[in-house]
């Protein structure tokens, strides 16, 4: 099961309202996954040169002011903390590499769930509901989100096996499907210095995609490889700082229908998650087609059918 | 005219009250608003109802239908008129994956497009399909007719049977043991029927008939390679 959102906004005045139009669809997908439940929201970008963190603690009574006023000596940089139920956000003017070092060197228990210019992640067990609640989510604002609701298959109900995943600079990955090779394909990353925190295998698609960027891959590229290096059945919605990517397996044997108007795209595991959406009566409803990349941006603010 | 609201209604009281009407109450309009996505509206009917659902419906749009004609002013999910037995099914928008699915008879008219796996498994039902139609269109198609009037995907007619499956538009790759196939006198006929009853002026001449080579529904072991 799962579910899968995705909600990329084309005009700019509905950019304060993401989080309301966002926070029904992901509840709607309650049945598909009541277990966990996440979101990816972008917007907010900080200043070329900074970057922003997304992290949580195993520790619920992390003292958060502690670790920023850490990383401002460390840096010789401010960072700015702000705090959201168990995540933390912390803005900082910092390379990634530098400061991912630093914190996993130092903090081995913290989970940096994102790094970006402009994404944020917050993802957590329990419904969907207490998960917008908790963190506040119809009064979020941005440019474009992704979500996932989770029925655990391949490894435990946790925080960390719950999706997103980050999968580099302000890059996501939310799944719905499993994947039969990713225990194979996990060791081979390994070798390669890809690091994994969970059993999970939609960590694995993740890593994948990291590695493949990491070689100087193209999104568009990578996606298109992991349709030969990736066994089982999945659709996967990434998102990216510009916008987000829909990718279904060759077989397409798990649900997407996809929505525009010419206010937004949107997409979701089933319709009655877009049912809501202001205009959907009059939108182009279809199923995205298998083993295509289709991808939204705002570079290119119309609909990308891959190669 | 009877009118039921999906936002006030639960589907299962819709679905309750239609299997509950006492024969007779045929040619009454049944009206189904706000159907916002919700799976199996006016499935297992066996009346002869005309239902209209003013919108989108979710997966399983009258499933199982019996003798009752169901319209769709939007788009369907999953598995419309799955198993339907008679009747009629028209979607007025665009069809999610394996609409008409196991159907043994009956009509479904696609006025759009119909994704993966479009009358898999059909057993005699129509289907018509005035768009194009996904991959493995009719995979294991036993009986009945299929016409698109737009393309195919994939693997059309993977392991038919005995389906007949008409198509006007480009075929990306045809499944094992399915061929190209002469249009012979009674296949006009059958296909200037199905286009004329759905009100389509298509020319026959421009669509192809594909069908089975039969060599794969009775096992011989030299084709084992082939499946």
């Amino acid at each position: 099961m799962c579910g899968i959102v995705g909600l990329y906004l084309k005009n700019p005045s509905l950019e304060d309202r993401l989080g309301e139009l966002f926070s029904p669809m992901l509840i709607e997908m309650t049945d598909r996954g009541p277990d966990s439940a996440g979101f990816a929201i972008y917007g907010d970008e900080v200043a070329d040169g900074y970057v922003k963190l997304s992290l949580q603690h195993t520790n619920d009574r992390f003292p958060w002011a502690d670790l920023a006023t850490w990383l401002t000596d460390e840096l010789g940089e401010e960072a700015d903390l702000s705090e959201h139920a168990t995540a933390a956000v912390i803005r900082v003017k910092a390379t990634e590499s530098a400061v991912r070092d630093l914190l996993e060197e130092n903090y081995s228990d913290l989970r940096i769930m994102s790094i970006g210019r402009g994404i944020e992640i917050r993802k957590e067990i329990g419904l969907p509901q207490m998960v917008s609640d908790r963190f506040g989510l119809p009064d979020m604002k941005g440019t474009h989100i992704i979500g996932h609701t989770r029925m655990a298959t391949e490894s435990a109900v946790t925080t960390e096996g719950s999706h997103p995943f980050s999968t580099g600079m302000d890059l996501c990955l939310v799944h719905n499907g499993s994947l039969s090779n990713h225990n194979r394909l996990r060791s081979w990353l390994k070798r390669q210095d890809i690091k994994f925190k969970t059993d999970n295998d939609t960590e694995v698609a993740a890593g994948y995609l990291s590695w493949r960027l990491r070689e100087g891959a193209t999104l568009q590229e990578a996606l298109e490889t992991a349709l030969c290096d990736l066994d089982g059945f999945y659709t996967f919605a990434v998102g990216t700082r510009e916008g987000f990517a829909v990718l279904r397996d060759p077989i397409a044997c798990k649900q997407a229908v996809m929505a525009e108007t010419v206010d937004y795209v949107a997409m979701a595991t089933e319709f009655r998650s877009l049912a809501g959406l202001p205009g959907i009566a009059n939108a182009r409803i279809w199923e995205p087609e298998p083993g295509q990349v289709y991808s939204w941006g705002r570079k290119a603010a119309r609909t990308n059918k891959g190669t | 005219m009877n009118t039921v609201d999906l936002q006030k209604q639960s589907v299962r009281d819709l679905n309750h009250a239609l299997h509950q009407l006492p024969e007779g109450n045929e040619n009454v309009g049944w009206e189904i608003l706000n159907p916002g996505g919700k799976h199996n509206i006016a499935c297992g009917l066996d009346r002869e109802l005309n239902i209209r659902v003013d919108g989108h419906a979710g997966y399983y749009c009258a499933g199982m239908n019996k003798r009752a004609d169901v319209t769709v002013t939007g788009n369907v999910g999953v598995g419309v008129a799955e198993n339907m037995m008679s009747g009629s099914v028209f979607v007025q928008g665009n069809a999610g994956q394996s609409a008409g699915a196991t159907a043994r008879g009956g009509l479904l008219v696609i006025d759009g497009d119909a994704a993966a796996r479009c009358g898999i498994s059909m057993k005699g039902v129509d289907i018509v399909v005035k768009g194009s139609i996904g991959h493995m269109g009719a995979f294991m198609g036993q009986a009945g007719r299929m016409v698109v009037c737009g393309n195919a995907g994939e693997a059309l007619g993977d392991s038919l049977y005995e389906a007949r499956i008409y198509v006007k538009g480009s075929v990306a790759s045809l499944g094992a043991d399915c061929v190209k196939k002469e249009m012979r006198g009674q296949h006009v006929q059958e296909l200037q029927e199905l286009l004329y009853a759905n009100g389509l002026n298509e020319n026959v001449s421009e669509f192809t008939r594909y069908g089975s080579q039969r060599n794969l529904y009775h096992f011989q072991v030299d084709n084992a390679l082939a499946y």
